[in-house]
């Protein structure tokens, strides 16, 4: 194989650095650098046990539950419905048998696992990294091609540490500008997914470039890359720099001494070459983007705070307005009502996507000295243990409590519902999670995506508000 | 893995766009192992009405005239979202081996080549025609030939598509990842010690 000897980008370096072999058909044979494991994944090992087979290499393989974990509790016990139980129970079982560290329940690095692998250094510039989750893409923050995979791909990555890829295209997603008060890479991503769709990046790798992302921290670039599913992107990234490095050192699994030195003098030949080509091309201007809400069942559905709830009528094509209607209908909600008139039910902070100390530490700054409106019952729910530990030593978690929120242990919650945590039908949720698909978080409950700020902002106001008007600039 | 060859079977339409893997299979059915038969989950919440938990005859898949159907036909970006292999097991077991949209989501598509499922992408036009003849004529048959990578549709006009060459051959001859990579073991054995060297954990 020879390498393009012309200027490269970002994801083609790490694409070639993991090609084992690529045949004449195009598909490519990748090695695995992590493999990173959650409690949602039992079948994989069962493919292993049908088929006689081990995990190749099980110190690049690195577990921890989140799907199915009580946030009311830390004990296994705590898990009331037995079948969530097992789940949580088969992983410690499945990852004890061939030797794989698990960061389990009580573990002080427990946590959702995309916050985990960041969070632990686990996650590192320049690597491959999968896991059977469609949220993997959150990893491309630190400049790692990293992407979810399905449940048979991950028993053969387990069996052989490899992966059959066919090379995707790749799109350079610019935001230029300052990014204004209040705005973060939450309404950045769902600036960029109502502009381009919920299948616009489909068959691309985005690498996300410009003055306003270079400007976003590592929690900003997490929750940016998080949502590049959502464009339909397999992965996003974001190239390493000074806050890359600056976030991973002295982490856990981080290379220390020496050995970063050098780590960083690799990282710094990472970034996409002057002149690299992209397949697509996209920019936004980072100054125009407002706080964002979405009122519909895709996260392609966002508007802007100051906006209204579009009216069917208005649609380009027989096909959407239909589809509008539908939404509309879920949603419960009236074309031409003004966002900031919508009343909520409930409140989630939390998720892969805004579960953060610097998402909690925003969602505070709102709740501090307010009280959560009478009738709304308002949950936090910390990514990871050393973000709740890191919340506690701050405090954030009494000022959360004093204004009425709950203060919850570790997991993915509310975000899809799959330990329980579940919202009743027709119940309205201001949430910070990455998905207002129909029925994800409970059946008939309706979900509107926005950041940890604006989330919190709702809360104490009962409905949608402009957190600028709450806490100024 | 279930070969895929030919197939001429009744085909339903969703004329949908967006249809997520969420709306396919709810995230709490999703602890079930493969052997459990998921074809019940299968646009669980979708296909009944929510007042009453009853099925709602008003939904594709419970008309009569499709409850037959093998394939799919969706509008863009289907089974977009989660990674969940489920929405493949629940469309699976319910009898679909083929699903038509003008794109999918990128691990359903993955998902769907491992698990005997085509996932087949044809022109916006071309499936809003399609979806336009399967409501005109309900029950009536698709034929999707893989060999040539051509549908033929209900009016009887022919369309290609596009298939990567491996997950082609995979499909056709019913086999899976685990018997191909088997012979690239030197390949991956030489890469592994490199790699490992310049990788510590």
């Amino acid at each position: 194989m020879s390498e393009p000897s012309g200027p490269r980008t970002l994801f083609e370096k790490i694409w070639s650095r993991h090609r084992v072999t690529e045949r004449e058909d195009g598909q490519t044979l990748l090695y695995v650098g992590r493999h990173l494991l959650h409690d949602g994944g039992a079948t994989a090992f069962d493919v292993l046990r049908q088929r006689g087979l081990k995990p190749r290499a099980p110190d690049r393989i690195f577990a921890t539950p989140d799907h199915y974990v009580s946030t009311a509790g830390r004990k296994l016990a705590e898990i009331e419905d037995p079948r969530h139980r097992e789940m949580v129970e088969k992983l410690a079982r499945n990852t004890a048998e061939h030797g794989i560290r698990m960061f389990g329940l009580g573990d002080p690095n427990q946590g959702i696992v995309h916050v985990m692998g960041p969070e632990t250094g686990l996650s590192q510039p320049g690597l491959l990294i999968v896991c059977g989750d469609s949220h993997t893409s959150t990893h491309g923050a630190v400049g790692a091609l990293a992407f979810g995979i399905g449940s048979t791909e991950v028993a053969h990555v387990l069996a052989t540490q490899t992966l059959w890829q066919r090379k995707p295209k790749t799109m350079r997603i610019t935001v230029d500008g300052t990014l204004g008060p209040q705005v973060t890479g939450k309404d950045v991503i769902l600036a960029i997914i109502a502009r381009i769709g919920a299948a616009g990046a489909t068959g691309h790798v985005i690498e996300y470039a410009g003055s306003a992302i270079r400007g976003l921290s590592m929690e900003g670039r997490l929750t940016l890359c998080n949502m590049s599913i959502e464009a339909g992107g397999r992965a996003g990234m974001v190239a390493p720099d000074e806050t890359t490095y600056a976030y991973l050192h002295g982490r856990p699994y981080a290379p220390q001494g020496a050995e970063w030195d050098q780590a960083v003098m690799h990282w710094r030949e990472l970034p996409s070459d002057a002149g690299a080509v992209f397949d697509t091309e996209v920019s936004l201007d980072g100054s125009a983007i407002q706080p964002m809400v979405t009122w519909g069942n895709s996260p392609e559905d966002a508007l802007p705070i100051d906006a209204a709830v579009p009216d069917p009528e208005s649609a380009a094509d027989a096909e959407r307005r239909a589809q509008m209607r539908r939404m509309l209908d879920y949603m419960g909600l009236v074309p031409g009502t003004p966002l900031t008139d919508i009343a909520i039910d409930r409140v989630f902070i939390g998720s892969c996507t805004n579960s953060r100390i610097e998402d909690l530490r925003a969602a505070a700054a709102v709740a501090d000295g307010r009280k959560v409106a009478e009738g709304v019952l308002a949950w936090v729910v910390p990514g990871s243990e050393p973000v709740k530990r890191q919340a506690e030593a701050e405090g954030l978690h009494e000022v959360f409590r004093r204004a009425g929120f709950e203060w919850r242990e570790p997991g993915c919650s509310m975000c899809l519902g799959t330990n329980g945590d579940i919202a009743r039908p027709g119940q309205r949720v201001a949430s910070t999670s990455n998905r207002n698909f129909m029925g994800r978080q409970g059946p008939g409950a309706r979900t509107h995506l926005l950041s940890p700020a604006m989330a919190a902002a709702a809360a104490v106001t009962g409905r949608f508000a402009d957190v600028r008007r709450l806490v100024g600039g | 893995m279930e070969a895929f060859v030919t197939l001429d079977a009744v085909a339903v339409p969703l004329p949908l766009p967006n249809i997520d893997t969420d709306q396919i299979i709810p995230a709490r059915y999703l602890s079930r192992p493969r052997e459990v038969n998921h074809a019940d989950f299968l646009f669980h919440d979708a296909r009944r009405v929510p007042a009453t938990d009853e099925q709602n005859p008003e939904f594709p898949l419970n008309r009569e005239a499709w409850r037959e159907a093998k394939i799919i036909v969706a509008g863009k970006n289907f089974a977009c979202g989660s990674s969940r292999e489920a929405a493949v097991w629940a469309l699976f077991d319910a009898g679909f081996r083929c699903a038509i949209a003008p794109s999918f989501g990128d691990i359903f598509r993955n998902n769907g080549t491992k698990n005997g499922l085509l996932p087949v992408v044809l022109p916006a036009e071309v499936v809003e025609d399609i979806l336009a003849q399967l409501e005109a004529s309900p029950g009536a048959h698709i034929h999707v030939d893989l060999p040539k990578q051509e549908v033929t549709a209900p009016d009887g006009s022919t369309h290609g598509f596009e298939i990567d060459p491996f997950a082609k051959h995979c499909m056709l001859n019913g086999l899976d990842d685990f018997g191909v990579t088997a012979a690239y073991e030197d390949d991956i054995a030489a890469f592994e010690r490199r790699y490992g060297r310049e990788n510590r954990i």
